[in-house]
């Protein structure tokens, strides 16, 4: 029988251009008769018979049978099988929606009682698979979205059926995108290393060899090892792993080192309100991590007004979101600074229990707003998916963006603080304050601007955060940790020890976690941090000189 | 302590004397059966289990009041005593223990993490009390005090992992085990790789690997998968927590992975685990529970219409556009089953009503349900869903018909049964 079932597709699949196979009715009548007898050989065989039809009216039905929507119906007659619809109660009677199979004309609602239902067991479900499965995956090699073709085209290559070589041919010939075309042929080489001859498959094997195939890795080992095979053949396939294995290895190194670079940005752009803060004020703000969830519930509330009031524009959400989480944020930061935080200038531990306090307010105000679940943040189209740069190498959007975000931000702060008339105050108020407000400079205007500009960058954060991770009131908490730990090894109020640990840590902890796990990653990373801090308690960056807060 | 529990004891006495005596006066057994009758809702609804939690309560809630407006059980009104744990484990046992000793609750419905259970099982058995239990677990527990209407590994992993191996599921012939580190995605992982390895996968076919709790860089685990995936006929059994599960499969998604190139089985996402997520990297991926909110059935339908109405008339968070999923269902008809045990056993007094619960069926939102005759656990039926764009499932494969619950997996411990009437819970089967 499943002979049969290969015959019919392979028929299907190689003549894709020949109109719907001429079925005579009786043929059909038959099939739907045997399929609501009780004789699994036959029932099996029906399938064959309305799948081979190719018909979509009969691939629906198939898929109707499958999900167990097809009943009989005995009236007057012969059998009649119909598909059911919606289903409702009447009354204590169950009752459903009928179609004939024929043509779909509705048959009126009936009860569930008088019907008996066509039942679709294990083997007649995979009888039916292949051909929903065929037409499935010729749709979908004829779809608009490219990520749809592709993944057809990896399906095929996967299944290396032998009948689905001209498919996949006429599919290569009028296919306009670059990987996808890669994925056809990659798909088209497997196909002739299951099924050519010996020339062939060594042609097959070397192209395997030159698309890089990960795919293809299983069938190229089994022909490497296979004795039947030819000299010249075995040789290919080695050859092809060879190549494959080495280009493995290089877009790896590539993966780890990108995977690196996203992390240390994301690092980076949490900690560089906090690094800021805690070097001008000496304030510990365990609130930082509230003020990125301000950002992030920004971010959700920008989103639903576009999703509510401009539909056509969703995808804009996220720019509108950007400046306006800092916003935010920094405006939060500012009420924070010039309400509880200025009266306690120069009393560290109070300072930390206030803005610990002040994050528990926030925290349970977003728990009560928004509610204790996370909300749903979509990623606008341009942030999702990524960019296929190597075969084997797919660079996310959303990491590329942070890590861009993440540069412009530290080119920002770093004219700000090194290029601007308002920097050269922040920087003086840093080294000494009573000195600087001596020569007139105001310090607590000062205070007030950065520390609002410290949270505004936590806002930017967390707006960023939102197409990485989850959004939900503890979302401060998950990350606050993190923080510190940069801004500690990074050495106190030095923007580029903040960049440099961010850099150490986030290379160190995707350069281990491959070999450890995540957990031990983390777990290596905080007794490295430890040992560090050890032998530099000031972190890589000390202050040097004098320092009149200390 | 001492004191305490000889004031317990006190008050037991007390309580079996007024129990005489009101054998001998049949006015005051009806004065007494206007009491209602107390029932404990042991979920937290604070800390971080709350977003699963919640919505546990508020279907108990439903269920009582669904007993009381027919007219309660054995003429009485059923009277909830709800009590927040906090998600805190300590907390569990200590609420527990109020609610058995100073409510005197006939019968709790409460946790969901196998660390709560675990913290609140010596309450229960010391103090002889009722817990139902409605969350999918990793078994390896058989408790005389506890009823599990939730799913065992045998009805959840174990057809999972036989479906992806199936011509039908795709044939996939290696496995990449990914959990959050705690006990259930462990537990769960032992048992899998122990079938696997049974069904004849080769040692090096098999990949497992944990996150930390609220873990969100899923980076280098996502390409590790994509290398593992390499020639096809992968999948992913993922029994990764709720909260971890947006940045997995977005960064799956982002790295170009597809549900062809290897499909995710994820243990841990329901339908109201997908309220809070952008669900369009997950369509396509697959999961297995016993119920979903889209299975179509008409006391479902009622089941689903009246959840949501009775969300919305309480004004709950999410309201009318609330979800069901599989711990609700099992919730829901863990009360139900308790109510019929009461009237069979024509008393509330735990022994009696554990005795009534075995073999009890009861028509559930998903189907017709059977509490088992002895090992106090479920027969369920498995299904096997794909999401869909709207956070729902659609049913890919199902169970014939329903399957016991094996509290004790055969894979792992083939030499130990469960069963409270021939035996004393847990046992060694003969050789």
């Amino acid at each position: 029988m499943p002979g049969l079932i290969a015959a019919v597709l392979v028929a299907w699949l190689i003549a894709p251009a020949v109109g719907h196979a001429a079925v005579p009715a009786p043929e059909v009548e038959r099939a739907l008769a045997d399929l609501a007898g009780s004789d699994a050989d036959r029932r099996e065989a029906a399938v064959a018979v309305l799948g081979g039809t190719r018909d979509p009216k009969w691939l629906a039905f198939l898929a109707a049978l499958r999900d167990g929507h097809v009943y009989a119906r005995k009236e007057s007659g012969p059998l009649q099988v119909v598909v059911a619809g919606a289903r409702s109660t009447q009354g204590d009677r169950e009752v459903v929606e009928i179609r004939s199979a024929h043509d779909g004309t509705p048959l009126g609602t009936v009860a569930v009682a008088d019907l008996i239902e066509v039942p679709a067991d294990r083997r007649l479900r995979i009888a039916i698979k292949p051909f929903l499965d065929a037409n499935e995956t010729r749709e979908q090699l004829a779809s608009p979205d490219p990520g749809v073709r592709t993944g057809a085209a990896v399906k095929l290559g996967r299944q290396a059926d032998a009948g689905a070589a001209a498919t996949v041919e006429a599919a290569l010939a009028r296919e306009p995108d670059a990987w996808v075309r890669h994925a056809l042929a990659e798909a088209l080489a497997l196909i002739r290393l299951a099924h050519g001859d010996a020339a062939t498959r060594v042609a097959a094997a070397n192209a395997l060899g030159a698309l890089h195939s990960l795919d293809a890795v299983p069938a190229l080992e089994r022909l490497a090892a296979d004795g039947a095979a030819s000299a010249s053949e075995r040789a290919a396939a080695a050859a092809a792993l060879k190549r494959i294995e080495r280009w493995t290895f290089l877009t790896t190194a590539l993966e780890t080192a990108f995977q690196g670079a996203s992390l240390a940005s994301i690092l980076l752009l949490m900690a560089l309100g906090l690094a800021i803060v805690f070097g001008l004020m000496g304030v510990i703000n365990m609130a930082h991590g509230e003020l990125m969830a301000l950002g992030a519930y920004t971010t959700f509330v920008v989103q639903n007004w576009f999703r509510a009031m401009w539909p056509g524009a969703f995808d804009a959400y996220f720019l509108v979101a950007l400046p306006l989480s800092f916003l935010v944020a920094g405006a939060a930061g500012l009420v924070l600074e010039r309400g509880v935080i200025r009266h306690l200038y120069g009393r560290p531990l109070e300072t930390l229990l206030l803005t610990w306090g002040a994050s528990l307010v926030i925290q349970q105000g977003l728990r009560l707003w928004f509610g204790a679940a996370n909300v749903d943040v979509s990623s606008p189209r341009w942030l999702s998916g990524g960019v296929p740069v190597l075969v084997g190498l797919t660079l996310p959007y959303n990491r590329v963006f942070i890590i861009g975000l993440a540069a412009v931000s530290v080119a920002a702060m770093y004219a700000l603080l090194f290029r601007s008339a308002a920097g050269l105050r922040i920087r003086a108020v840093t080294q000494n304050r009573s000195m600087s407000a001596c020569l007139g400079v105001r310090a607590p205007l000062v205070d007030a601007t950065t520390f609002a500009l410290g949270a505004g960058l936590a806002g930017l954060a967390g707006c960023a955060l939102t197409q990485i991770g989850n959004v939900g009131p503890s979302l401060g908490q998950n990350y606050i940790v993190d923080s510190f730990m940069v801004v500690v090894t990074g050495g106190v109020g030095k923007l580029a020890g903040t960049i440099l640990a961010a850099a150490g840590i986030g290379g160190l902890n995707k350069g281990i976690e491959p070999a450890l796990g995540a957990v031990f990653a983390k777990v290596a990373i905080l007794i490295a941090v430890i040992l560090f801090l050890q032998r530099r308690p000031a972190g890589l960056f000390a202050t040097r000189g004098r320092n009149a807060e200390a | 302590m001492a004191a305490y529990s000889r004031r317990d004891f006190l008050k037991g006495s007390l309580a079996a004397g007024a129990g005489v005596a009101a054998l001998g006066f049949p006015a005051l057994i009806t004065a007494q059966s206007k009491e209602p009758i107390k029932v404990g809702v042991l979920h937290s609804l604070s800390g971080t289990m709350a977003i699963s939690e919640v919505s546990l309560r508020d279907v108990v809630l439903m269920a009582v009041e669904e007993i009381n407006a027919k007219g309660g059980v054995l003429g009485r009104k059923l009277q909830p005593v709800v009590v927040d744990p906090a998600s805190n484990w300590d907390l569990f046992a200590e609420k527990a223990k109020q609610l058995l000793l100073q409510d005197k609750v006939a019968v709790t419905f409460g946790c969901w993490t196998s660390v709560s259970r675990k913290s609140v099982l010596p309450v229960f058995e010391n103090n002889n009390g009722l817990l139902f239990y409605p969350v999918q677990y990793e078994g390896e527990e058989c408790s005389r005090n506890v009823f599990y209407t939730g799913a065992t590994p045998n009805q959840q992993l174990i057809p999972a992992a036989e479906y992806l191996m199936s011509k039908e599921g795709g044939g996939y012939k290696k496995f990449y085990l990914l959990g959050t580190d705690y006990v259930f995605p462990r537990t769960a992982n032992k048992i899998l790789r122990a079938y696997l390895l049974a069904k004849g996968i080769p040692k090096d076919s098999i990949e497992e690997e944990y996150t930390p709790f609220n873990h969100q860089d899923y980076q280098t685990i996502v390409g590790k998968i994509k290398r593992f995936a390499g020639g096809g006929s992968a999948a992913v059994l993922s029994t990764i927590n709720g909260d971890s599960n947006v940045p997995f499969y977005k960064e799956f998604a982002n790295q170009g992975l597809r549900s062809e190139n290897a499909p995710i089985m994820a243990f841990s996402v329901a339908e109201d685990e997908l309220r809070g997520m952008d669900t369009s990297a997950l369509v396509g991926h697959l999961a297995a529970w016993n119920y979903y909110q889209s299975v179509d059935t008409p006391q479902n339908k009622r089941f689903v219409n009246a959840f949501k109405e009775y969300c919305a008339r309480h004004n709950l968070p999410g309201g009318a556009k609330r979800v069901t999923d599989d711990p609700i269902e099992a919730a829901y008809f863990g009360v139900h089953v308790w109510k019929q045990a009461v009237e069979k056993a024509k008393s509330i007094e735990v022994d009696a009503v554990r005795k009534a619960v075995y073999g009890q069926e009861f028509l559930a939102p998903g189907g017709k349900i059977k509490m088992d005759e002895a090992n106090h656990h479920t027969y369920k039926p498995v299904l096997i869903g794909e999401i869909l764009k709207d956070g729902q499932f659609k049913v890919v494969s199902r169970s014939k018909g329903l399957v016991k619950a094996e509290p004790w997996s055969e894979y792992t411990s083939p030499d130990k049964g469960c069963d409270w009437v021939k035996h004393k819970g847990t046992y060694q089967k003969k050789a």
